[in-house]
């Protein structure tokens, strides 16, 4: 960790009406679910469409991916990261504390919001199943979107057809996608801690924990390596 | 002793050569890299500071590899061209965590310390966002040399700044020459070359063109043979004082005025207008009619 780095890195994240506008779907997710509380209909009718079907699959991913896109690509497009990288900092140093800030801001984001949706529907238990699920997803995420945008210049696009065609269309038709989508590990593990049937895990715990660590990992060294060969560009050449 | 050898370095993208063969040592002191657009400064300077592989070739900044290589940070300084900062920032923010990640043992007394050097006084404390070109490019300057590099290396860093300026620059790049670092700084401008003492290093179409002392290079620019478009109250009677100077090859009257081939550009402009004004003749246009950036460096070329 650098504190430097972190805390250019945090405000300008926040400093972005975009990561504002983010908080938007939490709030979102918490409102749905307490219309649909309120409402007659037991919850097995709507949990798990409210909690895995926009909870897992469309707000901790897109939380993530303007966040993890967000901490190191905003800086490599306006060309700012150019005054991080002529410093003696190694680079993996670089690449753990922006995962840092993304991780951090990403689980403050997300995982209340996951926590009272699921004490809502399920009670306690549902809740706290809830935010560890949709923390490790946050983690993995992160990894992946921070590794994204140093491999494509067009991270937020690539990171939208993952979640959107690979996780969520193809993930509901082929079942083995699903066992290389991040959003399937949080599911997986927040049903084994709510041990609720509002909840289907289509994934083995011990796969989707070891999953999880290959993607962050993975991500992180794959994010270090190319920072390591970062080239400049000219504007005049 | 600190210094920057280039050997036989080439960089292309794709199909296009950006630098081609490219040798050259660099001592202490201030050496301007000038070349119009697209010369392939910018890829040679970055090249140096480690932020892109040469594809041929060699660089070592004090016996170091550039690439892969942040330790060189340590010694080195840059200053893009690229102006982007992070605007949300005070500049005495910005040169002060540029010091805290170089891991000075006192970044805030450094930091002050570079603010000082490049006068940036009060605004220091106002958000780079609102800042005016020079003031950016001195806090850039600030956070390059905030750990007293022995190489700094600034690409085109007269951009934007009004002569006053220009000179305030120049003087300390100077100081820092003077005190034994190694300076390289880019130009497109020839004129700028005027303020320089120190070495020249010409580059055209990614080739090293020319190189040397400033004097020479500047004695050709002024000796340089020009045409000039010229348009008077009498252009035939012009033509028959000017065919009779030694610095005048030739003179062609037409439709649009006089053509005039002078020899020597630094006489013909002294000495036109004496003539006009004892000839009795009124002025209505001079124009130098090949002032391309890339004909003056291919003379220049072929001169040196």
């Amino acid at each position: 960790m650098n504190a430097t780095i972190a805390s250019i890195t945090a405000r300008g994240l926040l400093g972005r009406r975009r990561f504002l506008a983010l908080l938007l779907l939490p709030v979102a997710l918490v409102g749905l679910t307490i219309l649909a509380a309120a409402t007659s209909a037991p919850a097995a009718d709507w949990a798990p469409t409210v909690l895995e079907g926009l909870g897992f699959n469309v707000v901790v991913p897109l939380v993530a991916l303007i966040i993890g896109t967000g901490v190191l690509g905003a800086e490599l497009d306006d060309g700012t990261l150019a005054h991080i990288l002529a410093k003696p900092v190694p680079r993996w140093q670089i690449i753990a504390t922006k995962l840092v800030v993304a991780v951090v801001a990403t689980v403050a984001a997300v995982v209340p919001a996951m926590f009272v949706a699921g004490t809502l529907a399920g009670g306690a238990r549902v809740g706290v199943g809830l935010a560890v699920g949709s923390a490790l997803a946050a983690t993995a995420y992160s990894a992946l979107f921070v590794a994204m945008s140093l491999v494509t210049s067009r991270p937020v696009l690539v990171g939208l057809a993952y979640v959107l065609l690979w996780e969520g269309m193809l993930g509901s038709v082929i079942s083995g996608t699903q066992v290389l989508s991040v959003g399937q590990y949080g599911i997986a593990v927040a049903d084994a801690v709510a041990d609720t049937g509002l909840l289907t895990g289509k994934v083995g715990v011990p796969l989707a924990l070891i999953l999880a660590a290959v993607f962050t990992a993975g991500g992180t060294v794959l994010a270090i390596d190319r920072l390591k060969s970062y080239k400049l560009a000219g504007e005049t050449g | 002793m600190t210094s920057v050898e280039i050997n036989g370095v080439s960089a292309w993208y794709g199909d296009v050569v950006a630098v081609n063969d490219v040798t050259m040592t660099l001592a202490p002191g201030v050496t301007g890299l000038l070349g119009p657009n697209g010369a392939g400064k910018t890829t040679l300077l970055h090249m140096v500071a480690g932020f892109l592989p040469p594809s041929r070739g060699e660089i070592r900044v004090s016996g170091q590899p550039a690439w892969r290589n942040p330790d060189l940070y340590r010694h080195l300084g840059l200053v893009t061209e690229r102006e982007a900062v992070h605007g949300f920032l005070t500049g005495a923010e910005f040169v002060l965590a540029s010091a805290k990640l170089h891991g000075l043992a006192q970044p805030r007394r450094a930091a002050a310390h570079a603010l000082d050097l490049v006068e940036l006084g009060d605004p220091r404390d106002r958000k780079l966002s609102t800042y005016s070109k020079g003031m950016r490019q001195r806090a850039r300057l600030a956070a390059a040399l905030v750990h007293e590099p022995s190489v700094l290396l600034l690409d085109e860093p007269f951009n934007g700044l009004d002569p006053r300026q220009r000179m305030q620059m120049m003087d300390l790049l100077h100081r820092m020459g003077d005190a034994g670092r190694v300076v390289l700084f880019s130009s497109h401008i020839l004129e700028e070359v005027e303020q320089v003492s120190g070495t020249v290093q010409v580059m055209v179409a990614g080739r090293l063109a020319a190189s040397g002392d400033f004097r020479s290079i500047r004695r050709l620019m002024t000796n340089r043979p020009h045409v000039f478009n010229v348009r008077t109250s009498d252009d035939r009677r012009l033509a028959a004082v000017l065919i009779g100077a030694p610095w005048v090859r030739g003179v062609e009257v037409d439709a649009a005025g006089l053509q005039v081939r002078a020899a020597d550009y630094g006489a013909f402009t002294r000495a036109l207008p004496a003539i006009i004004r004892r000839e009795g003749l009124r002025l209505h246009r001079l124009r130098p009619s090949d002032e391309s950036l890339e004909s003056v460096f291919s003379y220049l070329v072929g001169a040196a």
